[in-house]
């Protein structure tokens, strides 16, 4: 079976500018929803306690509610969390609360609600110095990838490459952060890893194009920049669409059987996937061809690569 | 022509059965078993006790069908749960005569049903986080300022008495803020003080502060080293406390572990009684020295059931009984260290004790009086006392440096040592994290990550077979392979998995099929290009190779990166996909290109590669 067999490259850089408005659009809405609406942080990031308790029966939350307010906890969240007999409360961190003690006080006022007692399934309790440093690892993590992945490639390839694919793969990154703040999605510590591991995995796309542009850059001396790309983006298109069409479905089944816990990592990995083909492809190609990349980059460093590759 | 060389094959099967070896231990499950720990902290497991245990257990009939042992404790392993719970009745009875007063802690748990000629090669099962298998995760805080104030405390009333003693007059000692604050009316007086500090302290700064003629001051802060060693001595010394409490909790493999300057991780798998875990945790002991009564006779009435009016009974550790006074001459709060060392002249093993300046003059007074005479030190604990030692007094004991010595070994001055220190928290601490996982979320945890890793690798499995037939047959193996290796290497390294290391391992799968992708696609359009079959597989294994390391060293990087400043679940996560890059970098490559190698490697002449 074969779903790609394209004669002719696809003239992709002639629509470059379009795919970068695109993209720019994307990129402003993004930010502009992360500005208004801001993130809704989990319990790690902005420290307190979660508390997640299953009943045999669906309980009545406003009558939780209500105990939870008559027992001092009137800033408390009740919810349910994915069937109608799973209930999360969330507590914020405050000053007059005992931390040391709180979760049994909640569940012990919890269980003098009348009905059947709940059964503890989580409890999460985050004091507030350690949310503000899982923050800040967070952005340092990022850093770090980000710095590391434009040494490597401009060692590996160039610098061009490397500006490209940096601001391709943070524009997936803010993206991703966009969906979250659009649709108030839960951001945790597991959906950062994962929009960390969807700037490595996006990255590892457009190294494979680069690669393909270096190859033909040095094979063919007849063709002008923008065919160059269009054939390498034609050329590697099938594995492409395989490729993340493979990854797609094991992130699916993730969200299909993973549950609760993961549920927001497999959203954040479908998005950052779905986004990352794109920018990687057709973001990332146009600004290495208006960054004015050309053969004779690649005639000369021959030996360089070499090295580099040790 | 596409073979390997007869060596390249080997090396590949051998990491092949490395990984199959070392991922069975996974599929045996768990046995029902019973764990012995020390129930106090007098209490040391030593390696007499599982042969006398065993013994215990073959004559009642419940001969354990394995042993297992390290530090903190001892476990047997049994068929069945009734054999199980047998055995902790018989094992109970032997070590604790008095159930109201247990001296090991005898607990039921379940160990993995793996063959003892796979614990032998290090097999053993991955281990589960406690979100897979239930439990509580505590952070816990020390609060390191508070253990240097308290220091400085302590060192100013050392001061006192040291001026005291001196003959120095001073205007006024007390700490303010990171150092002890010296007052003095004239320069004579503070140069005395100066050099009589100087000659018996080597933790000290001392500077000149000087505000206006009258009031001359000399500021003390300690030395960054000893500042140092102050942290590590209240980190060392919470986590051996916390050790000893947990350990009465009997649970199967508690974890303690320093985390950062001054932090403590304490995992406690399948502990659901949160509330006595942190009773247990936040429980103090208390160090308590009193006089033994050693009046003739009084011994011997006690023991027969008439214990004199105002002294308590206790056994040494050797066993010995021993009458100890009730009034307490000293309690732990007066004890700022306690160390292993030599006895300067003898030369034999001795612990070295150093108390405040309130303790030292007590301590004096009563030992210069009591020459001759037993003196018995006491570890309270849930409101029961044990003796740890009872040194023999040999004279007047100035100073507050006090060192016990006689008759034991290097080994037991660490003990004791360790015991005087381990009565209390050398600093407070604070929850600041904590985590609990009912078992029934854990055993959900574990079954949806297994079926997003099945369906997923069904999911691929067949669309590769289908897209690349038999070259989409081979990347599947390969997949397998990865998976097999990845599972080994957890296991062998021990590396807790947790449910986001299930993601990492889903994601791994779907990232890894990249690189078969990448070299299927690549042969295709060999073939298409016109080469031969045998050099098109060639060419494309080589031009991928070069894309495949690119793209596998830029992941990789934002893995490590996960790694390092990770922590929790994201830490969980990294581990898994880290390891399964460097794995899928081996079976997508090598195992993969050797099967094609079987395949058409030896064929002269192939019509067309089955490639779809």
């Amino acid at each position: 079976m074969e779903l790609f067999r394209i004669k002719n490259d696809i003239p992709f850089m002639r629509h470059a500018l379009k795919f970068n408005v695109i993209s720019l659009v994307t990129f402003v809405l993004a930010v502009f929803f992360i500005a208004t609406r801001g993130l809704n942080l989990s319990v790690e990031f902005t420290g307190g306690t979660l508390i997640e308790v299953h009943y045999p029966e669906p309980p009545r939350i406003e009558e939780i509610r209500q105990t939870l307010t008559g027992a001092g906890y009137s800033d408390a969240q009740v919810q349910n969390f994915g069937s109608s007999r799973d209930i999360l409360v969330r507590l914020p961190n405050r000053d007059d609360l005992d931390t040391d003690r709180i979760s049994e006080r909640v569940i012990e006022t919890l269980k003098a609600v009348d009905g059947p007692d709940p059964e503890l399934r989580r409890v999460e309790f985050v004091g507030p110095q350690v949310g503000k440093e899982l923050a800040s690892d967070g952005g340092m993590a990022l850093l770090f990838v980000v710095i590391g992945m434009m040494i490597y490639l401009a060692l590996r390839f160039e610098w061009r490459f490397a500006l490209a694919a940096s601001i391709a793969n943070l524009h997936d990154v803010l993206i991703i952060i966009g969906f979250f703040a659009l649709f108030q999605w839960e951001f945790s510590l597991s959906v950062l890893a994962a929009v960390l591991a969807v700037l490595g995995y996006s990255v590892n796309e457009t190294v494979v194009i680069f690669d393909r542009v270096r190859e033909i850059f040095r094979k063919r001396r007849n063709l002008t920049t923008p065919q160059v790309i269009d054939q390498a983006i034609t050329r590697t298109m099938s594995r492409t669409v395989i490729t993340h069409g493979s990854t797609l479905m094991v992130v699916l089944s993730m969200l299909i059987f993973g549950g609760e816990t993961l549920y927001y990592f497999s959203l954040a990995l479908t998005i950052g996937i779905l986004f990352g083909i794109y920018s990687s492809v057709l973001v990332s190609s146009p600004l290495v061809m208006w960054l004015g990349v050309s053969r004779e980059q690649f005639i000369k460093p021959k030996k360089e690569k070499e090295e580099a590759v040790v | 022509m596409n073979r390997y060389p007869l060596w390249k094959n080997i090396l590949i099967c051998l990491v092949l059965l490395f990984g199959v070896l070392y991922t069975v231990p996974n599929f045996y499950g768990e046995v029902p078993a019973v764990q012995v720990s020390s129930g106090k902290a007098t209490v040391q497991l030593d390696n007499a006790l599982i042969p006398r245990l065993t013994e215990t257990l073959r004559s009642a009939g419940l001969p354990p069908t394995a042993t297992f042992s390290d530090e903190h404790s001892i476990r047997f392993r049994f068929d069945g749960t009734e054999e199980q719970l047998r055995a902790r009745d018989v094992i109970e009875r032997a070590l604790n005569p008095d159930p109201a007063d247990p001296a090991y802690i005898v607990a039921l748990n379940l160990l993995p049903a793996t063959p003892n000629w796979l614990t032998a090669i290090n097999a053993l099962p991955m281990y589960l986080g406690l979100d897979l298998r239930g439990g509580v995760h505590f952070l816990l805080e020390v609060d390191m300022p508070g253990a240097v104030t308290n220091r400085l405390e302590s060192t100013a009333g050392d001061l006192r008495t040291l001026l005291r003693s001196e003959r120095i007059r001073h205007a006024g000692i007390a700490r303010e803020g990171n150092g002890v604050v010296l007052r003095f009316r004239d320069a004579a007086q503070r140069d005395a003080a100066r050099r009589a500090i100087a000659a018996n302290s080597n933790d000290l700064q001392l500077t000149d502060r000087d505000l206006g003629a009258n009031d001359l001051r000399l500021v003390a802060t300690l030395l960054p080293a000893a500042e140092q060693s102050i942290r590590e001595f209240a980190m060392t010394q919470n986590i051996t406390t916390l050790r000893n409490r947990i350990n009465e909790l009997g649970v199967a493999e508690p974890i303690i572990q320093q985390q950062g300057a001054d932090r403590i991780v304490v995992q406690l798998p399948g502990v659901q009684d949160v509330a006595r875990a942190k009773d247990i945790l936040g429980r103090t002991a208390t160090l308590e020295i009193r006089m033994v009564d050693d009046t003739p006779g009084a011994l011997e009435d006690a023991l027969n059931g008439q214990v004199p009016f105002g002294t308590e009974l206790y056994t040494e550790r050797g066993g010995n009984p021993l009458l100890v006074k009730n009034e307490v001459v000293l309690t732990g709060d007066r004890l700022t260290d306690a160390q292993p060392g030599f006895d300067g002249q003898t030369n034999e093993p001795a612990v070295h004790l150093t108390l405040d300046s309130a303790g030292a003059r007590i301590f004096r007074d009563v030992t210069r009086e009591n020459v001759g005479k037993r003196m018995a030190i006491l570890l309270i604990e849930k409101g029961r006392g044990e003796v740890v030692t009872a040194p023999v007094i040999r004279s007047e004991i100035g100073g507050g440096r006090v060192q016990i010595s006689g008759r034991m070994t290097v080994e037991e001055a660490n003990n004791v040592a360790l015991l005087l220190r381990a009565g209390s928290l050398a600093a407070p601490m604070q929850i600041i994290e904590e985590r609990t996982v009912g078992p029934s979320l854990g055993a959900e945890n574990i079954a949806k990550g297994f079926n997003s890793v099945l369906w997923g690798f069904v999911a691929i499995a067949v669309f590769m077979i289908v897209y690349y037939t038999l070259f989409g047959f081979v990347s599947v193996v390969a997949l397998a392979a990865n998976l097999g290796l990845l599972i080994a290497l957890l296991s062998l390294l021990q590396a807790t998995l947790t449910l986001p290391g299930i993601a990492a391992m889903a994601l791994t799968i779907g990232m890894a099929i990249d690189a078969n992708v990448l070299i299927n696609e690549r042969i295709r359009e060999e073939i298409r290009a016109g080469s031969t079959p045998q050099a098109a597989i060639t060419a494309g294994y080589e031009r991928a190779f070069d894309t495949i390391l690119d793209a596998n060293i830029t992941t990789l990087i934002a893995g490590v990166a996960l790694l390092v400043f990770g922590s929790g679940p994201v830490r969980g996560f990294a581990v898994v996909h880290c390891l399964g890059i460097l794995t899928s970098m081996f079976s997508a490559i090598l195992v993969s290109r050797m099967l094609v190698n079987f395949i058409y490697g030896r064929r002269r002449k192939i019509d067309r590669l089955a490639i779809g």
